[in-house]
């Protein structure tokens, strides 16, 4: 990075956002101070509930009947929506970004209703309208679930697609002969790498912590069976709750490692959540002009 | 700029040996076509949001026994305890959603300018994710445990000398339940916001600073309004999600605060009020409502600030 | 990396909805079919479905006794055929239904699917029209009597009269045998003496100060059956009626003043954890939630509030599996049944019939907590939907 920004005008510099280098303002201090405040704010609640269920109660927990069975389908219906809700939304967000500006107003009054909108409502308005064969199969849920995360993953991925100049982007890809899937895929999607690992991250988060309507659509989730297995013992019910917490953030590592390490295949220079792909100095470079 | 499909086309063919020259279609043609891009999309959001929402709405006029239209449901709706749930309930949304805002934007940048590919990049994105869907029954008993009458934290506190229950904090009101609120906005805010900081050019500081600009003149003119779009955005993200959070407030309170979809639960899910679903259904409604005026106060704000920009 | 394969959905294989950016024509098209292919997608990944009705002969569906099925043994038989019963609503610690469930299950060999043990009357409602004609629906109820009306009124319930109808008080059934209600218990005060040192005896006695932050209930009054029976049994207490709820309300607002009420939703967690020592909640969730979890604690009903309430059980009249249905209700109202209840605190409808025959299981039904003397009043319907109404409008009030 060295080499790149004494060799280019700071223009190109910004093409690889980082770290502002050698700062003399006072970042750091300030910065570790929030850091501080929010893991106390955080992390306390946790060393309560945990000190109250006590460790011996997860090992009850996990050995309970329905543990596997609830968890897998919570998985399988986190991989779906999250493939269908990408699949929808990166397209379609990058679109409008493009090609229909004006249209950006509508699309966040749109993915804004899902979520202003009670899922106890919600879940009474789908049961009405669904088909029957497909209220008789937990996939309804994946397909709700997609339009539950729509305010999510639109609003990651607008704000990283604020964040490129995506008109020259595209533009300068088009100059250099790249077809629009090229572009899509060698030159957007690396530079939306933070927003989709966000949206992916709250995707998976949402279907492995949703509980209301699931729960009304009478499937065993995980976060319903969480709920359902046992009432009568606190600590265990609390240790269930945090063992839910725990194997969705163990879950959700794995993506983000995963994903980080996919930016290594692919060429780019960074092996973090926050990277661009860098092409290596032989090849040109097509993120800025 | 062409209303073409194709965003690879270069604006001028000329310098793109590849592309055939393409013909002109007439404009309104050409808008259609424009607009069948986003048709997937329209489409899923028609099926499976605009049928459950348009059966919502329906049902909150008709009567629950007999269908037929009658405006009684809403007439409830729309008044007594029902009015102030709606009114108490844009109270907490807004306490927080524009505090966590803040915070979230803070703790996000704090985030994001630390070292790259450092490990707390990757627990501070994944625990947000976690901890942005975390509510509910667990949720609450989390906070009794700390913050309740004899919660641990609250011992901490009586201990050093200063017992919150009688300063004024009580976990079980409007405040405490906003405290609550806080541990799932926050990381929410957090990880909308984080894709925002690309948009800031590490040159642009530099750049800033060559020129003898402080950080507050930075952020005035240059942070500020790179980024309210996307904060603005993401504040109201976290309106919604806190306007219609139940399970939380529910556990805690047990309906001593009059919130809307708690009332909407007692309705739709309750084992008290028999036969009145339709009046939930009316209450939904309503909420949509007041996002609909929300999204208006939105979008002048949006536009009012655009002009920052330039 | 193909467009395909990144963005596709699963099996679906046709989200080209990015591939034709070029030819818009194409593109729409393929949208179409995009959509298409999502929802034969979604079918493709469904269950069979709707096998709905019966499995066995038709006239499981519309037996009303014991006799359409030529007794017992036919009606096991048809039962097995079937296999599954599908309850709601039903959580284990519930009034023993954990062993109900458990010893119905071995003795006929039926397959018990408890699903949204946490849910509510109107949930079962809920269940039954919107999964109507699927397998998964609810096969019998147990939910308030309200409820029962109400969903006798919508027409979802198929009447039956089991073997020991007529043991049923006839205020405590349907006229047209549609509901009938099962068990009840008191309105009643549970503490854990560790922590409460003064034992409460009423209503009155819990605005002693010394009880600071110590008294809950479980849920809130506009939802949970149980939080607004002891709203109304403390109006009983306080000078109200069954057709006066008011004086409850204001009963908690001065137990919120005082310093005592705490708001949350009391449990055994709530309970362990020290937070709400004091529960007010049913006789019989107190002894099988918490008295299970916590050593010692101790349940009274109150000396000035006496308040009780039976839930109702029902048969769907779109029950997937009817004969298990009936086979279910025969059990719960044998003398099995009514005793497993008991054995859970709570008082089986058929009580004083089994005390009068013997047939009652006397050491359960001397650890019941003692019943105060004088007779029992229900409230009507109209009283508590007005009572109700009054609540959901009052009860905010209460803490500011």
């Amino acid at each position: 990075m060295a080499a790149i920004i004494s060799d280019e005008l700071a223009e190109e510099a910004a093409a690889t956002p980082g770290p502002p280098p050698r700062r003399r303002w006072s970042f750091p201090v300030w910065r570790w101070v929030i850091l501080v405040v929010a893991g106390i704010y955080f992390l306390i609640p946790l060393y309560a509930a945990l000190r109250f269920a006590g460790i011996s109660s997860f090992g009850q927990v996990v050995k309970q009947t329905g543990f596997s069975d609830a968890l897998t389908l919570s998985i399988k219906l986190a991989i779906m929506t999250t493939v269908l809700t990408l699949a929808l939304m990166v397209p379609t967000t990058i679109y409008v970004h493009l090609r229909l500006p004006r249209l950006r107003r509508v699309m966040e009054s749109v993915t804004i209703l899902p979520i202003i909108i009670p899922p106890v409502v919600l879940i009474v308005g789908v049961l009405e309208v669904s088909p029957s064969y497909l209220k008789s199969t937990p996939y309804l849920l994946g397909l709700i679930y997609v339009v539950l995360a729509m305010p999510f993953a639109y609003r990651s991925l607008d704000a990283g697609l604020r964040a490129l100049d995506l008109r020259t982007l595209v533009d300068a890809a088009a100059s250099l002969g790249a077809g629009w899937r090229s572009t899509l895929l060698r030159v957007i999607v690396p530079n939306l790498r933070t927003a989709l690992l966000s949206a992916t991250v709250l995707t998976v988060a949402l279907v492995l912590g949703e509980f209301t309507m699931a729960s009304l659509d009478l499937y065993q989730t995980f976060p319903v069976w969480i709920v359902a297995f046992d009432q009568t013992s606190g600590p265990v019910s609390t240790a269930a709750s945090l063992l839910a917490l725990f194997v969705t953030w163990l879950f959700l590592m794995l993506i983000v490692t995963v994903g980080s390490r996919r930016a290594r295949r692919t060429g780019g220079g960074q092996v973090d959540l926050i990277s661009v792909t860098r092409q290596d100095t032989s090849r040109p470079r097509i993120e800025e002009s | 700029m062409t209303a073409q499909a194709a965003p690879a086309a270069a604006p001028g063919s000329g310098t793109d040996p590849g592309a055939a020259p393409r013909r002109r279609r007439p404009a309104r043609l050409r808008r259609i076509v424009a607009l069948a891009g986003i048709l997937p999309f329209a489409i899923y959001v028609l099926l499976g949001l605009g049928a459950p929402a348009a059966a919502i709405a329906v049902g909150a006029f008709q009567n629950p026994d007999t269908g037929a239209f009658t405006m009684n449901n809403v007439k409830i709706a729309t008044s007594g305890i029902y009015l102030h749930g709606f009114l108490i309930t844009t109270e907490l949304s807004l306490i927080t959603s524009i505090v966590p805002g803040i915070f979230g934007f803070l703790i996000g940048y704090a985030i994001y300018t630390a070292r790259r590919g450092s490990i707390l990049r990757r627990i501070s994105v994944t625990a947000g994710g976690v901890f942005a869907n975390f509510g509910g029954v667990p949720l609450a008993f989390l906070f009794i445990a700390t913050l309740g009458t004899t919660g641990i934290a609250t011992k901490w506190l009586t201990d050093i000398g200063f017992n919150p229950y009688e300063h004024g904090f009580n976990l079980y009101d409007l405040g405490g339940v906003a405290l609550v609120y806080m541990y799932f906005q926050i990381p929410l805010m957090v990880l909308v916001i984080l894709p925002a900081f690309e948009g800031l050019r590490p040159a642009w500081r530099e750049a800033a600073a060559n020129m003898g600009a402080r950080t507050w003149h930075y952020w005035r003119h240059i942070g500020w309004p790179v980024l309210m779009p996307s904060v603005l955005g993401c504040v109201l993200l976290l309106f919604g999600s806190a306007f219609s959070a139940y399970a939380t407030a529910e556990a805690l309170t047990s309906g001593t605060i009059p919130l809307t979809a708690i009332q909407i639960g007692s309705f739709l899910n309750g084992n008290v009020l028999a036969g009145q679903q339709n009046v939930g259904k009316a209450l939904g409604l309503g909420m949509i409502l007041i996002i609909a005026v929300l999204m208006v106060f939105y979008s002048l704000l949006q536009r009012r600030a655009a002009r920052w920009l330039r | 990396m193909h467009a395909s394969r990144l963005l596709g959905s699963p099996g679906s294989g046709a989200f080209h909805g990015t591939e034709g950016k070029h030819v818009p024509t194409r593109r729409s098209l393929v949208a179409v079919i995009s959509v298409i292919g999502m929802a034969v997608f979604a079918a493709g990944c469904s269950s069979s479905s709707s096998s709905s009705g019966t499995t066995t002969s038709t006239n499981a569906a519309t037996a009303t006794s014991l006799a359409a099925f030529g007794g017992m043994n036919g009606l096991v038989a048809a039962c097995k055929k079937e296999g599954t019963l599908n309850v709601i609503t039903l959580p284990a610690n519930w009034a023993n239904y954990g062993t109900i469930m458990k010893d119905f299950s071995s003795k006929y060999g039926i397959h018990i699917n408890d699903a949204n043990p946490d849910g509510s009357s109107q949930d079962e409602i809920n269940a039954m029209v919107q999964l109507k004609g699927q397998s998964r629906a609810p096969d019998v109820l147990d939910m308030g009597t309200a409820f029962a009306i109400k969903a006798d009124q919508m027409g979802l319930l198929a009447p039956y009269k089991v073997v020991t109808y007529a043991a049923i008080p006839a205020n405590s059934k349907a006229s047209d045998a549609s509901w009938y209600d099962d068990y009840g218990g008191y309105v009643a005060i549970g503490y854990d003496p560790s922590k409460v040192k003064v034992a409460p005896t009423s209503f009155k006695s819990l605005l002693n100060p010394i009880y600071k932050n110590q008294v809950a209930i479980n849920g809130n009054p506009t939802q949970a059956s149980a939080a607004f029976s002891a709203v109304y049994a403390s109006a009983l207490a306080n000078g109200g009626s069954l057709s006066n709820i008011e004086p409850g309300i204001l009963y908690f607002k001065k137990l919120h003043q005082v310093g005592n009420f705490v708001p949350v939703t009391a449990g055994p967690t709530t309970v362990q954890s020290g937070q709400t020592p004091i529960v007010i909640w049913w006789d019989y969730l107190l002894a099988s939630e918490i008295q299970s979890a916590v050593p010692g604690f101790k349940i009274v009903i109150p000396t000035d509030g006496h308040y009780a309430a039976y839930y109702s059980q029902a048969i769907s009249k779109t029950a997937p599996n009817p004969a298990c249905a009936r086979l279910w209700e025969e059990y719960l109202y044998s003398t099995t049944g009514q005793n497993l209840w008991l054995l859970g605190k709570a008082r089986p409808i058929e009580l004083s019939t089994m005390i009068a025959n013997g047939t009652v299981n006397k050491t359960a039904n001397a650890a019941l907590p003692a019943a105060p003397a004088g007779g029992l009043n229900f409230p009507t319907q109209a009283q508590e939907s007005a009572a109700e109404a009054k609540v959901a409008q009052q009860w905010s009030s209460v803490i500011g």
